[in-house]
């Protein structure tokens, strides 16, 4: 599926200081049912942002208004666990297009650059000094800036750079999906399936 | 240069490399389930395009479905929905296609194997992370997203980065009533839920040699709990008897040929990995996590870690411990628990039925424990009973229920209530996993048994040593 195209994204950050953040919290598995993709941005984090009744956790960061942008940071080991791609859906779905943090499950990380949301692995230290930048000012702003492959925290200039490989950018910058190239490699396809048997 | 199993098996299955990016892996087999599905299938009509390769894709229905009178309509009418579509778009497009009620029908990591889609040397992928199972046979299988799966259906090929090695071999004998459940909780422990992120494993040793099948398929499955995207065992003669004559492997001189291929599918002699880890045997106990990740597992009759003695965030680790409601320091024998689930694509095979009903026969279930016994599979379900299986169940007071995924997510009314503890043989003990509020405590067949008829946590030697004497 086609989404926008990504080149340098400015913006405040949801801080979300959780280690091993997997993809149960990111969308439960009752909120699977749907056979399209949308809505999904509503059950994000379902069950830490409401309550059993649907009334909101006020403790929980997105339901505190102070903190509010495009881009989700959080702790390490983020989007573990299934392979459900509805976890990246909800994460673009509620408005992010970037999720930054010091380690990325595989799975989530590839979902997440087939479906517009860019991942961010920063180290721990970098990650640190962004969570600090935003407790001191809720409105302080990142620059993701895709082609250069840095992020920079506005306030204080700190900078790092970060790595995507060079097709994936490609098609982040360009708002390409894979299947586009795998449809123009069709006769190579072609001739290796009938070389291989069942 | 000598070469891994896995290099030989992903080698020869990209149709080409792209610079500075990913290969371009081509997909032996695509297993289908109704909840990752839909929108791939969306997205192939919006394009105007079909199936390229029907004959490689198998569907199912596990995922979201009732496990008591599957004869009847499906009630919630979003689940009955995205049954509907996964039968519409089968049929669209030339799937074969085993919903609820047909004799095939049932976990699509257990029905696989079963049926023989499952052989070595194979890519092997599904809309579910844990399609790491079937490296249990010698294939290369892993979990994909939606987007992928709509790669592969309409491609049958899918763009991955090469992954690095990882070996992880245990010698030695396993201790008693050491499963290969607790083999799994054993490693993850040691290797946290990221410990192998980026890598695909291969299990080797004795240990892996001598573990059946269904044994095997257990330990693979577990492998996305620590990151990996999937392991494998090298195939032997216990793989090569364990599929021969099933439906969907090759016959008379195809299976000749396949053998031949087969045979060369190890790791070579001084083939390197990126990273190698070595465990005795001897050290592995019947396992149970007490904590919101499969990382989070022990030996049954230690005591739950310090905050200060683990490695992580202090925050988080008191985070998941508030959560389940247990303290640091805490023993988990004796712990009250409320129910018990024996099922899922990590033990709901005729071997973990056959081990729980060691332990409860003769026995009565605890009153306080409801207990959800869900077979991976009608076949399963079939073994279970010609066994006489169902008749031990029956007489401790366990009822058995209709195959499919069940309370390991709990996308059907199998719910297990907040607040509650439930001792379950499936994959993942995450916040709300098996019910919202849900507590999970992962083990083996032989500790849920353990649990259900005593009502606690309970050390299952301890009930086999009773029927030795």
């Amino acid at each position: 599926m086609a989404y926008d195209k990504f080149e340098i994204l400015k913006s405040s950050a949801v801080p979300l200081p959780i280690e091993n953040v997997d993809t149960d919290q990111i969308i439960p598995a009752r909120f699977l049912k749907a056979t399209e993709r949308k809505g999904f941005g509503d059950n994000l984090f379902r069950d830490w942002r409401y309550n059993s009744d649907d009334s909101p956790k006020e403790q929980f960061v997105l339901n505190n208004p102070i903190y509010s942008g495009k881009i989700l940071v959080g702790g390490k080991n983020f989007g573990s666990g299934s392979s459900r791609e509805h976890a990246a859906w909800a994460v673009y779905d509620y408005g992010f297009r970037c999720v930054v943090s010091s380690f990325f499950a595989d799975i989530f990380r590839n979902n997440c650059l087939n479906v517009g949301v860019l991942p961010v692995q920063v180290s721990p230290e970098f990650l640190d000094k962004i969570f600090t930048a935003i407790e001191a000012d809720p409105n302080a702003e990142l620059e993701v800036n895709l082609p250069e492959q840095t992020i920079t925290i506005l306030a204080s200039g700190a900078q790092e750079s970060f790595e995507i490989n060079g097709y994936k950018k490609q098609n982040m910058l360009n708002g390409f999906d894979d299947i586009d190239f795998l449809l123009n490699i069709k006769d190579n396809i072609e001739k290796y399936a009938e070389n291989t048997p069942l | 240069m000598s070469k891994t199993l896995f290099d030989k098996v992903w080698d020869s299955h990209v149709v080409q490399h792209i610079e500075n990016g990913p290969d371009v892996l081509f997909i032996d087999r695509h297993l289908v389930h109704e909840v990752t599905s839909p929108v791939a299938f969306l997205g192939l009509k919006n394009r105007g395009i079909k199936v390229k390769y029907p004959e490689r894709t198998f569907a199912t229905a596990d995922h979201n479905t009732p496990t008591l009178n599957q004869h009847l309509p499906v009630k919630d009418p979003l689940s009955a929905n995205q049954l509907k579509a996964l039968e519409e778009n089968a049929a669209a497009h030339n799937i074969p296609y085993w919903g609820l009620g047909h004799d095939k029908n049932g976990i699509v990591h257990v029905i696989g194997p079963e049926n023989g889609i499952t052989v070595p040397g194979a890519t092997i992928v599904c809309g579910d992370s844990h399609t790491s199972t079937h490296g249990a046979f010698g294939a290369i299988a892993f979990g994909i997203g939606t987007s992928e799966v709509e790669m592969v259906l309409s491609t049958q090929c899918i763009m991955q980065p090469k992954p690095k090695s990882m070996r992880i071999n245990i010698n030695g004998t396993l201790n008693k009533a050491v499963t290969p459940k607790d083999v799994a909780l054993f490693i993850i422990s040691k290797l946290t839920t990221s410990g192998a992120t980026g890598y695909f494993v291969e299990y080797a040793g004795d240990v892996f040699k001598n573990m059946s099948m269904e044994g095997r398929m257990t330990v693979c499955n577990l492998s996305i709990e620590m990151g990996a995207r999937g392991g494998m065992i090298a195939p032997d003669e216990t793989t090569f008897e364990y599929i021969k004559g099933r439906e969907y492997t090759p016959k008379g001189a195809d299976w000749d040929k396949a053998m031949e291929y087969w045979q060369t599918l190890y790791t070579e002699d001084g083939a390197s990995f990126d990273k190698e880890l070595t465990f005795d045997a001897s050290e592995i106990e019947p396992m149970i996590t007490y904590g919101t990740n499969p990382g989070m597992g022990m030996s049954i009759q230690k005591y739950i870690p310090l905050a200060e003695a683990v490695e992580g965030g202090v925050a988080t680790y008191k985070k998941s411990l508030e959560y389940m409601d247990f303290h640091e320091g805490d023993s988990m024998i004796g712990k009250p628990i409320d129910f018990v689930f024996l099922g899922s694509c990590t033990n709901g095979r005729i071997e973990d039925f056959r081990a729980f009903a060691s332990i409860v026969k003769g026995k009565k279930k605890a009153d306080n424990v409801t207990a959800w016994l869900v077979p991976g599979s009608h076949r399963v379900e079939e073994a279970i009973k010609e066994e006489g299986i169902l008749d031990i169940l029956h007489e401790a007071g366990f009822e058995l229920r209709e195959p499919g995924c069940s309370a390991c997510l709990a996308m059907n009314d199998d719910k297990v209530p907040a607040g509650k503890y439930a001792v379950s043989t499936s994959n993942r003990n995450f916040e709300g996993r098996q019910g919202p509020g849900a507590r999970t405590l992962l083990a083996s067949p032989l500790v849920a048994a353990a649990a259900a008829v005593t009502g606690k946590v309970t050390d299952p030697r301890e009930l086999m040593e009773e029927v030795l004497a």
